[in-house]
């Protein structure tokens, strides 16, 4: 049948620049509101806050005191067990709650939301970076909420390791983000979130030094540890606030703080470049 | 469009359909459930890539130039695709920002939506606590917020109440006087589908007909007489042998078509001898040409629109396979 269709010409098209100034605002506003919609619905679910806090806390103290009272003086990375855990505790909440809430891409999908943003005419990189940065903040947001444990389990905080130890938290968080992204991106269902917690969630915080230190690990597991890219935020929330606890070495060689900042932000600009691939293909 | 086919694995959804609608046009695309609407919408909406063909909206390939098809386009979803935590205005104010419209215009735009949709008090709550209807409503409301060269709308009145309806198309109606937007509607409502300028029926992914209200409804040809009566079999079988028409058994009466409905009642007396308990002549309706290019009743398709929900869990677990 007859060919091409709904020719509609627009009186006098802006110009070509004119569109692209408009496209670029368009899409930094995006980003923004996509963000910010992140934080309105933490807000409007406080719950997520108190069930995100319970297992962090059963970790931090019930866990902190009891394997500290079994290893005793002899600590663990040349401290105290329970000082040596509290960032590790940190670290496994912003991992946690940024892979749970990229997941709720799925939510997205199914109740449409997601078809609504999809169709919109803005980038598919605007949309991803604002669930990535959007996400991000709110697991730090909830990750806070812990810091004002440190002086109960030990930990001597100042201003200035506290402001380290929220950057590190907000590279880790947006880089799980991203992450978690392009996992939900694969999961037609809300089912495969059991299969998250299982085969990834639990793996990458248990081989990541959150809750061990990582000196004098049998062979495959010093390599495993190493491979596990969370534990490059971990050692980097750990240093925040821990200068004097023992650093992560790769052989002999002692990790570097830039070395850990590089391996995050490179591992969440790679997965987020994944994500927006994903999100552009159309089925 | 030309030759669209969309396929889901072995199953063809779209099956190579092909045609033009005019700027300005009110059109109308009409069929049974799972006759391929949304899939064909979906594409042209570039939500869906087709499995062949070719599309052009505003102008733009439906896949070469996304992202011109996303600029010129609004859609109003078959299903609700709100964010239930987000208030009706944060809603509302999320697509403008997606569409560009610029934050001076917003409250001058969003006002008299929320008017002719009836949500202004409600405008700072969040959609989780509204009705369903009061979804559709607002879902409607964001489709029109942009002003789209391009509007889809897919069954955006179902469910309903009559008087939101009226009020969505005089405002409808207002918008494509001003702006002289285009429209693409599927509904299974026999008064909207009137409203079209033209209508298109589709039928297990092909089109089957495609022309005016006036014109399909005069392809039909005849009216409908329908007829009750003390013994319809025996009268089915007089009727038969004395004008050689066919005599359908429906909804417990009986119902034949002829060229002139009225100078042909006077003449069912003659031939009878049962007693008529009533009858009825009704000239051809959009509901006889969906029955007739489709074999199914509107009516029908309607009332199986409600299992739409179950139906699109079904596709979910599908795709996941
Ligand atoms: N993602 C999918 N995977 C597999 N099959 C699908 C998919 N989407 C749609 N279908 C099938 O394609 C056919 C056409 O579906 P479509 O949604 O386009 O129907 P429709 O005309 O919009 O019907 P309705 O009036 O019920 O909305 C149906 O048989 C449906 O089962
Ligand atoms: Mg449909």
């Amino acid at each position: 049948m007859a060919a091409p269709t709904v020719p509609a010409p627009a009186p006098g098209p802006p110009s070509a620049e004119a569109l692209h100034a408009a496209a670029v605002a368009r899409n930094v506003r995006t980003v923004q509101m996509v963000w910010r919609r992140e934080l309105i619905r933490l807000q409007r679910m406080p719950s997520r806050i108190i069930s995100g806090l319970a297992q962090p806390l059963l970790f931090l103290l019930v866990m902190g005191a009891g394997l500290g009272s079994l290893i005793g003086d002899q600590g663990a990375g040349g401290v105290d067990y329970q000082v040596f855990l509290f960032p590790g505790i940190l670290a496994m909440s912003v991992i946690t709650s940024s892979l749970f809430g990229a997941v709720g891409i799925v939510w997205d999908r199914e109740f449409g939301f997601l078809r609504e943003m999809l169709v919109a005419p803005v980038s598919r990189t605007s949309l991803v970076l604002g669930k990535a940065l959007g996400g991000g903040m709110v697991s730090v947001v909830q990750g806070v909420v812990l810091i004002v444990l440190a002086p109960l389990v030990g930990v001597d905080l100042t201003v200035g390791r506290v402001l380290a130890l929220l950057g590190a938290m907000l590279l880790l968080a947006f880089a799980l983000t991203s992450f978690g992204i392009v996992l939900a991106s694969r999961m037609q269902r809300m089912e495969s979130f059991q299969m998250v917690m299982a085969l990834v969630l639990q793996p990458m915080i248990f081989l990541s030094g959150a809750v061990f230190p990582l000196e004098n690990l049998p062979g495959w597991l010093a390599v495993l540890t190493r491979l596990n890219p969370a534990t490059y935020g971990v050692d980097l929330c750990r240093r925040a606030v821990l200068p004097e606890a023992t650093r992560l070495t790769i052989g002999d060689w002692v990790v570097p703080v830039w070395f850990d900042a590089l391996v995050v932000l490179g591992m969440g600009s790679l997965f987020l470049a994944v994500a927006v691939r994903v999100f552009s293909r159309t089925e | 469009m030309d030759g669209l086919v969309r396929r889901f694995g072995e199953f063809t959804a779209v099956d190579g359909i092909g045609f033009s609608v005019e700027p300005g046009e009110l059109f109308g695309f009409l069929g049974p459930n799972g006759a391929g609407k949304t899939t064909t919408i979906s594409i042209l909406c570039t939500l869906l890539n087709p499995t062949a063909g070719t599309a052009r909206v505003a102008g733009y390939d439906v896949v070469r130039q996304r992202d011109r098809v996303r600029a010129s386009i609004g859609l109003v979803f078959q299903e609700i695709t709100l964010d239930d935590y987000l208030t009706a205005a944060e809603n509302l104010r999320f697509h403008a920002v997606m569409y560009g419209v610029p934050a001076a215009e917003l409250p001058g735009r969003m006002e008299p939506l929320l008017d002719m949709v009836g949500l202004r008090e409600r405008a700072d709550q969040q959609v989780r606590f509204f009705s369903g209807g009061m979804k559709r409503r607002l879902e409607i409301a964001r489709g029109l917020l942009h002003t789209p060269r391009v509007l889809f709308l897919d069954e955006p009145t179902i469910g309903l109440d009559p008087q939101t309806r009226t009020h969505i198309w005089d405002y409808v109606d207002e918008l494509r006087g001003r702006e002289q937007t285009t429209m693409f509607l599927t509904t299974h409502y026999m008064d909207e589908a009137e409203r079209c300028d033209r209508i298109a029926i589709i039928d297990r992914g092909r089109i089957v007909a495609i022309d005016t209200p006036d014109a399909l409804k005069a392809s039909v040809g005849a009216d409908t007489v329908t007829l009750a009566t003390n013994d319809d079999a025996r009268a089915a079988e007089e009727l038969r042998s004395a004008f050689s028409v066919e005599v359908e058994h429906r909804k417990g009466a009986l119902e034949l078509r002829v060229p002139d409905g009225e100078a042909f009642v006077p003449r069912i007396f003659d031939v009878l001898t049962v007693g008529v308990t009533s009858i009825n002549v009704r000239r051809p309706s959009l509901d006889d040409v969906f029955l007739k290019y489709t074999g199914r009743d509107i009516r029908d398709a309607e009332a199986g629109a409600s299992e739409q929900f179950a139906s699109n869990a079904m596709i979910r677990a599908w795709r996941r396979g």
